[in-house]
């Protein structure tokens, strides 16, 4: 089968080059139509993304989800689509025009963005970075800079309360995420995206460093601002939070960006720990690196709608509670302890992978024990409390 | 290709720029905000001298990176300050900020 | 003209603008957002010499941090939603002049060094723009590690004073819980 993403650029090249043009310029003209064309799927992809999600947290709650529009309500987000385009965009009076428009397009920017390092496949990807974690980090930086745009220029309270709170979350949890981002690179070598795949090609970094895994995933999962810390938009508490003043188009775009980096989250979760496009044959042939690469991401994208319909919302104290007391601290031990058992463990293969999972799994003795102390001594002086005010409150019915 | 005194001519630019915005700001946030533009101008001069100098010596990457360093603690701890002082005497504005003057 | 050369024209010329802008913008947001294209700008600059690491770092620090901090600074010190008052000193002309003659000054001393007209670097860095050295050298004690504890005890300083001194006041009177 050979490369067939290979083949298909050099095709392109050749015929555009053989319309007269420089190679330079031909280069740079297909690295365009290549990112229009990544944008333009990964947006449309959110179509059935959307529905999927719906569909699935249906099911969950025991209930159909969409299922009216088209064979098993597939073409319910286009619909809604439909409908957003057809919408009056009510712009507020008092705003801040240029903020106003530009901060939904820096928060999808941010997301579409950070697939420019993802390698689909071996040899496809958009570019080889070799420092891709880091420019994850930075393009999901953007997007905080979008929502406190569009908060402030919206002339209202509560969308600045609102931006305020979601900058809080998402510049607290990019703490535990960058930190544990920092275990693939170590047990890799490297911060290029590409690199950290093909270091997984003997096992998944998921063995090594199932902790990691699971910080980062709820680090992303808060980062994303999904439930259970959909702070940022909770409809039943804020008010749509920072997108109050935004109708229509405006609004879709926030809503397909919030959807959109729940899958990107998938994919980085698959990239780092899953192997990516690793599996049988995928060296051999692409095509089935590609299928190997969405499989993964799909199962952790499932995961995620899957604690979205399990957990109820944190409240904004219980949500930075978690990140300083718990996740910052565990993340900071788990990479001292991550750099320090892959310095001991000198010899490649085997061992240095038990190495690894024997520390993780000492780690997490330690943390449930702690854990465990601290809930005990918590009941503790809730029980005492009650002892005290229930020889009070015997009048009161209960 | 770009000589470097290009490279140091828009960093001396920048730096203008920053000055004029120290000296002549009266919101302390915005002198604040002119610091940060002559910091940055420093480090586009060192790693453009890095770049074309002495791409062997890793020093100029190092000097970068403790002057984001120190931008960042005196970004925080300054931000800090005015946001006390705006607690206190309801005011950002350099010159209303005057108890310590003769 | 090649095409290096006109990128960095465009992003000198758009960092630049970008600087003006946040020195003469009379409201403190917009000044605030400029900022953050004109560090944008300067991370671009970053990836045109070479510094990959440094640009993203400036993102993630710069952008990401430094200017969310002065935005949110900015929304915290205003007497009401729109800025009073002016916004710059009366004597602002004696800036600028003072400024204009440090530019004079700085380009009189880049012009007159021949070595830096020339057309463009000799030598390469590393393959990975220095990013492995960046990374040993931090850490060798012959070479960075001194300046790089300093750093991190600068920032945890930073870090203790900057939550000791914007706590409210009454929490401090409260006895301490």
């Amino acid at each position: 089968m050979g490369d067939p993403f290979g083949l298909i650029g050099q095709w392109l090249m050749d015929l555009v080059t053989g319309w007269g043009m420089q190679p330079v310029a031909a280069l740079t003209l297909l690295r365009f139509l290549g990112a229009a064309i990544l944008a333009t799927v990964l947006l449309l992809a959110c179509f059935l993304l959307i529905v999927a999600e719906r569909k699935l947290l249906g099911r969950f709650q025991d209930r159909y989800g969409p299922n009216r529009v088209g064979p098993w309500g597939v073409f319910q987000t286009v619909a809604d689509f439909v409908k957003l385009i057809g919408k009056e965009i009510v712009v507020p009076d008092g705003i801040d025009k240029p903020v106003y428009w530009l901060a939904p397009l820096l928060v999808v920017m941010s997301v579409v963005g950070i697939w420019a390092v993802v390698p689909f496949a071996p040899g496809f990807l958009g570019t080889d970075l070799n420092v891709g974690i880091l420019y994850i980090v930075s393009v999901g930086a953007i997007g905080t800079l979008g929502i406190i745009m569009a908060g402030w220029s919206s002339n209202n309270k509560f969308a600045l309360l609102g931006a305020f709170r979601a900058v809080a979350q998402l510049v607290s949890y990019e703490i535990p995420m960058v930190l544990t981002l920092l275990v693939p690179t170590m047990l890799a070598g490297s911060m290029g995206i590409a690199a950290i795949v093909e270091a997984q090609k003997d096992m998944w970094f998921i063995t090594a460093a199932p902790l990691a895994a699971l910080v980062f995933l709820i680090s992303s999962v808060a980062e994303n601002g999904r439930a259970p810390f959909d702070l940022m938009e909770g409809e039943s508490e804020i008010v749509a939070g920072f997108n109050i003043e935004y109708g229509g188009l405006a609004f879709g775009m926030f809503y397909v960006g919030e959807f959109l980096h729940a899958f990107t989250v998938g994919v980085l979760f698959s990239t780092l720990f899953l192997g990516g496009w690793q599996g049988p044959g995928a060296e051999q042939f692409p095509l089935l690196g590609l299928v190997y690469f969405f499989a993964k991401a799909f199962v952790v994208w499932f995961i995620t709608v899957w604690i979205r319909g399990s957990f109820p919302r944190v409240r904004i104290d219980q949500l930075l509670s978690l990140n300083w007391k718990f996740l910052t601290p565990l993340a900071l031990l788990i990479v001292s302890l991550t750099a320090v058992v892959d310095k001991l463990a000198v010899e490649q293969g085997w061992s240095r992978i038990l190495a690894l999972l024997a520390a993780n799994g000492a780690l997490f003795v330690g943390t449930m024990a702690v854990l465990g102390a601290y809930g005990r001594s918590v009941r503790r002086r809730e029980e005492r409390l009650r002892a005290t005010a229930g020889g009070l409150s015997t009048g009161i019915a209960r | 290709m770009i000589p470097l005194s290009w490279y140091l001519i828009l960093s001396a630019l920048l730096f203008c720029v920053g000055t004029f915005g120290v000296l002549a700001r009266r919101n302390a946030v915005g002198i604040l905000m002119g610091i940060e533009l002559m910091l940055n101008a420093v480090n586009l001069n060192l790693v453009a001298f890095w770049r074309y100098l002495t791409p062997g010596l890793i020093a100029g990457q190092v000097f970068t990176l403790i002057v984001f360093a120190v931008a960042a603690s005196e970004a925080s701890v300054g931000l800090a300050l005015i946001i006390s002082i705006y607690r206190r005497r309801s005011t950002v504005v350099a010159d209303e900020i005057n108890l310590m003057k003769w | 003209m090649t095409v290096l050369q006109i990128v960095f024209l465009v992003t000198g010329f758009v960092t630049l603008l970008a600087g003006v802008m946040v020195v003469a913008s009379p409201k403190l947001v917009h000044a605030a957002l400029w900022l953050i294209v004109s560090l944008a700008g300067v991370a671009v600059l970053f990836v045109l010499l070479n510094a990959n690491f440094l640009a993203v770092v400036q993102v993630v620090v710069y952008i990401g941090a430094i200017a969310i901090l002065i935005i949110f600074a900015v929304m915290l010190t205003r007497r009401v939603m729109a800025d009073t008052g002016p916004t710059h000193n009366p004597s602002w002309w004696l800036a600028l002049i003072s400024a204009l003659v440090l530019l004079g000054g700085l380009l009189a001393l880049i012009l007159q060094v021949p070595a830096f007209a020339q057309a463009g670097p000799t030598a390469q860095p590393a393959a990975d723009s220095g990013l492995s050295d960046l990374g040993t050298a931090l850490v060798d004690v012959n070479r960075f590690l001194l300046p790089f504890e300093v750093a991190s005890v600068l920032l945890l300083a930073a870090l203790i004073g900057a939550m000791a001194i914007a706590r409210p006041a009454d929490a401090a009177e409260e006895g301490g819980e």
